[in-house]
């Protein structure tokens, strides 16, 4: 195969690879248009916000701290606690991706969401004969159908928002898109183990003005995952 | 959106888009082609775990739309949108389980 076919192959896999992605994607926008917009945020601050930000779960907390009144710095804090994983996967691409120019990776980090992360890590894994030329262009494709959709199903939902009533409990759609992101994350006994000291943490210390209970939760909840899984490992270690 | 000026929106906006493009650029940008010390992926590995969960817990146990008070259409919801997470590794169904949930729990309690 020439090294052009081989590069236009390895977009349209990508492409075919992030369509799945659509019925995941197109939900959580409209989601979060509609709460922005219920919120009390102009059409021009949601769709700031989706352009800008692209990532679901740092944007919904961001907004429910914004309802709850906290002060911006705890905002900024916990909103980016929850894309500290963007790093993760960032350092993950590097060996990868690392080499290109300048420009390619501004592109990349761009678009470096949980589904194009996802997608091209175990694409490279599988194919490590890959070039480089072909990884980019298997990212791209990846990102084609995703990341538009982001925007359009943002303004879909920030348009549509205000017209639904009280009677649909949208309210509570927020928390269910949260949870609906904890139950696949809890992969191993070390991250039960970090989410159940999140919310007692969380919970214990409500009476901490709005963001700070967070925070110290967050960070006690981090270190006992880390520390779990090194025990585990020894435990394993210790069975062998 | 009551007690932030636009201005500070735009701003929250702007430094979460700057912060967020920072550590996806991170060690693309900086780090070469070289690895990650494992200690510092294992911090990394439990960020959203540690944040997510702490989040969620009071908009569940005191929802707003109650006026605080423990709901138990919205409990019977929470719970099926984990539960639901968790048999099927999939956050779409979680949700669609989620609000299903919530839709015949209010319809039922009424």
């Amino acid at each position: 195969m020439s090294q052009r076919s081989a590069i236009k192959a390895a977009y349209w896999r990508g492409f075919r690879h992030g369509l799945p992605f659509l019925l995941v994607i197109a939900p959580f926008g409209l989601l979060f248009g509609v709460a922005a917009t219920k919120a009390g945020m102009d059409l021009a601050q949601v769709m700031g916000f989706s352009g800008l930000v692209i990532a679901g779960a740092a944007q919904f907390t961001a907004l429910q701290l914004m309802g709850d009144h906290a002060p911006v710095v705890l905002i900024l804090a916990a909103s980016l606690a929850v894309n500290l994983r963007m790093a993760m996967y960032s350092a993950a691409l590097s060996p990868h991706l690392g080499r290109a120019s300048v420009w390619q990776k501004a592109l990349v980090a761009y678009f470096l969401l949980d589904q194009s992360y996802a997608l091209a890590a175990n694409e490279y894994e599988t194919r490590p004969q890959m070039t480089r030329a072909e990884k980019l262009l298997y990212f791209a494709g990846a990102c084609t159908p995703v990341c538009p959709l982001w925007f359009v199903a943002t303004l879909a939902g920030a348009l549509a928002g205000a017209a639904i009533p009280p009677e649909f409990a949208l309210d509570f759609a927020v928390p269910i898109t949260f949870l609906a992101m904890i139950g696949p994350a809890l992969r191993s006994l070390a991250h039960v183990a970090a989410a159940v000291v999140s919310v007692v943490g969380a919970l214990a210390l409500s009476f901490l003005p709005s963001g700070v209970g967070l925070m110290i939760a967050a960070l006690v909840a981090m270190v006992t995952g880390a520390q779990v899984e090194l025990w585990v490992n020894r435990r394993k270690g210790a069975l062998l | 959106m009551s007690g932030y000026s636009d201005a500070v929106i735009w701003g929250i906006i702007v430094a979460l888009g700057i912060g967020t493009f920072a550590l996806r650029y991170s060690f693309l940008g900086f780090l070469g082609d070289r690895h990650l010390p494992e200690w510092a992926l294992r911090y990394l590995r439990y960020t959203p775990v540690a944040v997510l969960p702490g989040l969620v817990a009071p908009l569940v146990v005191w929802p707003a739309a109650t006026d605080g008070q423990l709901d138990p259409a919205r409990l019977i919801a929470a719970a099926a949108a984990l539960t639901v997470g968790i048999a099927t590794r999939n956050t779409l169904w979680a949700i669609v389980g989620g609000l299903t949930a919530l839709y015949l729990a209010l319809w039922g309690i009424g």
